[in-house]
């Protein structure tokens, strides 16, 4: 695939990849910090290029909605947010997982609570992978570091979308949203023909022919016996993506007495602490997380035998950590460190952090 | 070599556009690059500041407390960020409107009279690129072909009429800025 040299912010890149994957339709609803990913479609026009619909609609209610039906229908739909609009797509993102639809939503999240501030934060991590919505369901959720990764993760979440008829989350934060980095695309993936369409996505209610039954797209289903059973599918489901689909870049782990676990910018961030952590003489390694749900449990129970300590490095009041205990079982010391509301931690902070809670641990 | 800069002034004095341009052009002499923004609520006439990373290698964090070079362009600036320049870093500042210069010792200190030249000049529109020329005097990070393409690239097409203005520009820079203290 021929590749072209763009410089582009984190924003842009998830709009630039939508274009190119193929998708069918992008629906959102203008927001800080992720307002660039509709400025740069618009911009853009694919409906002139690829036929892609880009559509703002009246609220973030809506454009989840929206993305219901586009995906109902078997088309690659998707929206973006940031935060406050995040909550108010939750109702949408439980029945897309109940009806088993695929999607692609980004959440570039900002700091909360509430309408909270624009700048950065990871504080939606529960919500994107406890639920948020209700009922048992979960997103397939990927935790993209570089601007390079906004973009390639938009054409993974398709391939997991499809493969799982899963919604999945990108769940970026304000930093990788706004910082611009070199990234590199490809040629342009064509949107499927209806004959792919029927192909890829069989289940979907493209039309009835008579020689089969009706395609229902619903997440309602008064009969309990058969919900449960749906739910059973739907649990096994979210077991295989556990089974197969776990990703995380470890970084100097082979050797490292401390470890910082960290996903998105703060990865960037502790790896830097890690760089300047090495000038003092500390071993340290970076578990980076690409996958937030399904949770790389069993590469951190292995690590946890092996270290004197982790750091979980995360820019909330502490969410990420709690599974990273549960993962390690207590076999080793685990704190929490992290600014939050909006205030990024910087590499020396982060550092000073390991030294406090576990390397002078008493 | 890893250069990490923070530019800071005003908003309106192109301070974003600068570390654009310098990113680009480190990005077409094959380097690695980031550019973060401080984004607020901030209007024109407000704070505005970005940190440019231009690295031989992967960059890691591209949120950074501390620089090797501090570009400042006014004394709100000034203020914040003197202290953020790594011992040994470099300080280069513009001497319009600051009525507290900045005082360390442990750093290379260069001024560039941008603002007044660029008024002198009557090119205010290029005042940037005078300040962007007085830092690749003393921190040589991309060589002058590469500002070039990185401004090829950088600017619409419809203002490429403008490049060779702007090279003059870093031109002038070069030749402007002057050592106030060096290690």
């Amino acid at each position: 695939m021929a590749k072209e040299l763009k410089l582009m912010k984190g924003n842009e890149a998830i709009a630039e990849a939508a274009i190119r994957s193929g998708c069918d339709g992008y629906f959102g609803y203008p927001i800080t910090p992720q307002s660039e990913v509709m400025e740069h479609l618009m911009a853009e026009k694919p409906w002139e290029k690829t036929g892609m619909v880009v559509l703002q609609a009246e609220s973030e209610t809506s454009s989840i909605n929206m993305v219901y039906g586009g995906a109902g229908v078997g088309k690659k739909v998707m929206t973006s947010s940031s935060s406050p609009g995040i909550s108010l797509m939750q109702e949408g993102l439980t029945y897309l997982a109940g009806a088993e639809l695929p999607a692609i939503v980004v959440n570039v999240v900002r700091g909360g609570p509430g309408l909270g501030t624009i700048q950065p934060s990871q504080a939606d991590y529960f919500q994107a992978t406890k639920g948020g919505g209700h009922g048992d369901y979960q997103l397939f959720v990927l935790a993209p570091a570089t601007v390079q990764e906004m973009y390639d993760f938009v054409f993974l979440g398709w391939e997991i979308a499809f493969k799982y008829r899963n919604p999945v989350m990108i769940l970026s934060d304000g930093a990788i949203g706004q910082v611009m980095e070199k990234l590199y695309v490809g040629d342009y993936v064509p949107r499927w023909t209806d004959e792919e369409l029927r192909k890829n996505a069989p289940w979907a209610s493209f039309g009835k022919p008579t020689d089969r039954k009706h395609h229902i797209i619903t997440s309602l289903e008064l009969d309990s016996a058969k919900q449960e059973l749906h739910n059973h599918k739907l649990q096994a489901k979210y077991r295989e993506m556990e089974e197969k689909e776990v990703r995380f870049e470890a970084i100097n782990c082979d050797d490292a007495d401390y470890i910082f676990v960290a996903y998105g910018s703060s990865a960037r961030i502790a790896e830097k602490a890690m760089q300047l952590g090495k000038e003092k003489g500390y071993k340290i390694g970076i578990l980076r997380l690409i996958t937030l749900f399904p949770f790389p449990k069993k590469k951190i129970a292995e690590l946890s035998t092996k270290v004197k300590g982790m750091l979980a490095v995360e820019m909330s009041a502490g969410q990420m950590v709690e599974d990273v205990r549960l993962a390690a079982e207590f076999r080793c010391p685990i704190e929490h460190y992290g600014r939050y509301g909006g205030i990024i931690h910087t590499p020396q902070e982060v550092l000073e952090a390991l030294e406090e809670k576990i390397i002078k641990r008493k | 070599m890893t250069e990490e800069i923070i530019i800071a002034g005003f908003g309106g004095q192109g301070v974003l556009s600068m570390g654009k341009i310098l990113a680009y052009s480190g990005a077409m002499q094959d380097k690695e690059v980031s550019w973060m923004p401080s984004y607020g609520p901030e209007m024109r006439g407000g704070t505005a500041n970005v940190s440019v990373i231009i690295s031989d290698e992967r960059i890691s964090s591209p949120i950074i407390s501390q620089f090797d070079t501090a570009i400042i362009l006014n004394q709100q600036s000034l203020d914040k960020f003197e202290s953020s320049v790594k011992p040994g870093g470099v300080l280069l500042y513009d001497p319009n409107g600051i009525t507290n210069p900045p005082k360390r010792t442990d750093i290379n200190i260069y001024k560039i009279a941008a603002t007044e030249k660029a008024a002198d000049l009557g090119l205010a529109k290029v005042f940037n690129m005078i300040v962007l020329g007085g830092f690749l005097k003393v921190k040589p990070v991309v060589t002058e072909e590469f500002i070039e393409k990185g401004l090829m690239k950088s600017l619409p097409e419809r203002h490429h009429g403008m490049i060779p203005e702007n090279l003059k520009a870093v031109q002038t820079g070069k030749e402007l800025v002057q050592a106030v203290h060096t290690l």
